[in-house]
């Protein structure tokens, strides 16, 4: 019994000698310096079936543009585990800054973590990675931004409006951020009546939006965690045929036109462009050398029908 | 003598288009692998090859346990929804202080009960395999927003084992890819080398017939279908400790990528035809369309477009070799 005991023991410690974290030496790909011209950047972004995200994208491409350096994208389609591999892709592909808008802060961190290992910087954009070594996060105040909407609401309705909020797809940083800085204000100064989650999706905005106005007549405004699900929510509204005000989230262009129209009340738009834009100018100065901020902010603004 | 002639050459045709069948997909992949390194040689990289068959290994399981399921003529679109469901329900364990390669374990063995669940209403509640695993697909999607409150669990600590299980690498293979190989050797095993594996062959083959030939029909279905949901569980493990954590919505139309790579294999949908080791292939090909069309900086938008279309021809061909 000892013997198979020993045995076993001795088994399994071989079994683990011969496992590792890191990648063969064999398989590690030969790094060299190079010239700011020759420079590759990846870029993976979360989704491009979401203007949002198209637009950051653009932002990016636009900036390496006018520097003169290639960029190489790739859309995980809102999959993590895809887009771990995305990632692996692109540094198998030879980039030397990787900018990443991950789909989870969680579950990106292992890719985070294979960059590292190789000693290629990674920028995140719009979310951030809760391990490994980033240089950099280029993001929107989703907080403050929250804070806005609630404080317009309160400016235009007075305090103890009744209001109702959208909620976006439950547990995602910008959900709970966004929520977050709402109801900092709201929760003192508004009667957040109800909330429910549509997935910032503008369908799922439109049905929810629906029984939201069944089940609370008395519904003054409605704060939406993005601009789909506000545009979903105008349509319930109409064919309601009520009065309720509506504050979106990010300004893409169809919230744009709906505020021209006179729809929309309100949207806290983001500035994807300007966070690709940013994210470009913090990987260049890492491979430069210089210094950059651990946290780089995208401003925020309120637009309304007078701007 | 003439007639033994005539024997003899039909045999031989017979030897060749069983040859072309089993190489069909095979020479696919080979010459998906040789335009991909051609167009970009730093696809045939070691670094991209050990990145590949780890890329690949999650949706090998769950296409293995597909093939049995398809063998019998039956369908398993609960996969992906299994994976999700044994992934939170893992990581919430392991978040308790359960040991950690004890929780995944234990998921797996959860996920097999799952299975048996499919496995039961196809046999014992006689509802289509179609119908039943898109009625747990749903169900078990919600349990898993419902168990998780729809947030990701994170913090599943620093347990070395557990770290290695989906990012680690044993003789320089990562460990992703030797659990692939090995649950391949011993499926394969069951499946061409077992009475199981016969009577599998046999319920697609000929349900009635097997019935009446003594094969406990339902008892190997409710087994099959257990074992689908094992191995979408230990899947999901591997996804589990790559992603550092759980998440509600992982898996999404996994049930999918699993169901192409079984038909690219040359595994006929209607049952009793086909072999695990062309679901391996069929894995191998959807891979290297990924990673591939990846490398050479094709568009995802595109990469869909091709990825349906490499299916239609796939199918086609096998239709004409067939017919």
């Amino acid at each position: 019994m000892r013997k198979f005991l020993a045995l076993f023991l001795s088994l399994s410690l071989l079994v683990l000698s011969a496992c590792s974290m890191e990648p063969p030496a064999w398989a590690k790909p030969d790094r060299d310096g190079k010239d700011l011209e020759d420079l590759k950047i990846g870029l993976s972004v979360s989704t491009l079936n979401n203007p949002f995200f198209v637009s950051l994208k653009e932002g990016v491409l636009k900036e390496a543009e006018e520097k003169g350096i290639e960029v190489k994208v790739v859309d995980a389609q809102d999959d993590s585990a895809k887009q771990i591999n995305d990632v692996e892709d692109l540094i198998q592909q030879g980039v030397d800054i990787l900018l990443i808008n991950p789909t989870d802060s969680a579950a990106i961190s292992t890719a985070v973590q294979s960059a590292n290992s190789i000693g290629i910087p990674v920028i995140t954009l719009d979310r951030s990675a809760d391990k490994g070594e980033v240089e950099a996060l280029v993001a929107s105040d989703n907080i403050k931004g929250g804070e806005m909407a609630a404080e317009y609401i309160v400016a235009q309705l007075g305090e103890e409006a009744f209001v109702a909020e959208l909620e976006g797809v439950p547990g995602a940083s910008a959900t709970r951020e966004r929520g977050t800085g709402f109801h900092n204000v709201a929760d003192q100064k508004l009667n957040v009546v109800a909330k429910q989650a549509a997935n910032f999706d503008r369908t799922e905005g439109l049905t929810v939006m629906e029984n939201l106005i069944q089940a609370n007549p008395d519904i003054k405004a409605v704060f939406a965690h993005n601009d789909e699900m506000a545009l979903g929510a105008i349509e319930a509204i109409n064919s309601s045929g009520r009065d309720i005000m509506v504050i979106g989230f990010d300004g893409n262009d169809d919230a744009l036109k709906a505020i021209e129209s006179g729809q929309l009340e309100a949207t806290v738009a983001q500035q994807p462009d300007l966070i690709g834009q940013l994210a470009v100018q913090a990987g260049l100065d890492v491979v430069q050398g210089k210094k950059v901020e651990k946290n780089i902010p995208a401003p925020l603004k309120l637009v309304t029908i007078e701007e | 003598m003439k007639a033994n002639n005539e024997v003899l050459q039909a045999k031989k045709g017979n030897l060749l288009q069983s040859i072309t069948q089993k190489l069909g997909p095979f020479l696919g992949l080979l010459i998906l692998v040789i335009f991909v390194s051609v167009m970009n040689p730093s696809f045939l990289e070691p670094l991209n090859i050990l990145n590949l068959l780890r890329q690949v290994s999650i949706n090998a399981l769950i296409a293995f346990g597909m093939t049995f399921v398809i063998l019998t003529g039956g369908i398993d679109l609960s996969v992906g929804a299994i994976l999700a469901l044994s992934s939170a329900l893992t990581a919430g364990m392991i978040v308790s202080g359960v040991d950690p390669m004890l929780a995944i374990l234990i998921g797996c063995i959860l996920g097999a009960i799952f299975g048996a669940v499919n496995g039961l209403l196809i046999t014992k509640g006689k509802m289509a395999p179609f119908i039943a695993t898109l009625a747990t697909m749903t169900l078990f999607r919600g349990l898993t927003l419902v168990y998780t409150e729809g947030n990701p669990i994170t913090g599943l600590g620093d347990n070395l084992l557990f770290q290695l299980f989906g990012r680690g690498y044993f003789l320089g293979l990562p460990v992703p890819a030797v659990t692939m190989i090995v649950t391949f050797i011993v499926l394969y095993i069951l499946l061409h080398k077992t009475p199981f594996g016969r009577k599998t062959y046999a319920i697609g083959g000929n349900e009635k017939a097997a019935l009446i030939s003594g094969i406990k029909v339902p008892r190997v279905k409710v087994l099959i279908y257990s074992l689908s949901g094992f191995l979408a569980a230990l899947a999901g493990a591997i996804l589990t400790s790559r992603l550092n954590s759980a998440q509600p919505t992982a898996g999404e139309s996994y049930e999918l990528d699993a169901i192409a790579a079984v038909v690219l294999g040359g595994t006929s949908l209607s049952g009793g035809k086909g072999r695990i080791f062309g679901t391996m292939i069929g894995v191998l090909i959807i891979g290297v369309l990924n990673n591939g069309l990846n490398l050479l900086g094709v568009s995802s938008f595109y990469q869909q477009v091709v990825k349906g279309i490499v299916i239609i021809i796939a199918v086609l061909l096998d239709r004409k070799k067939s017919s």
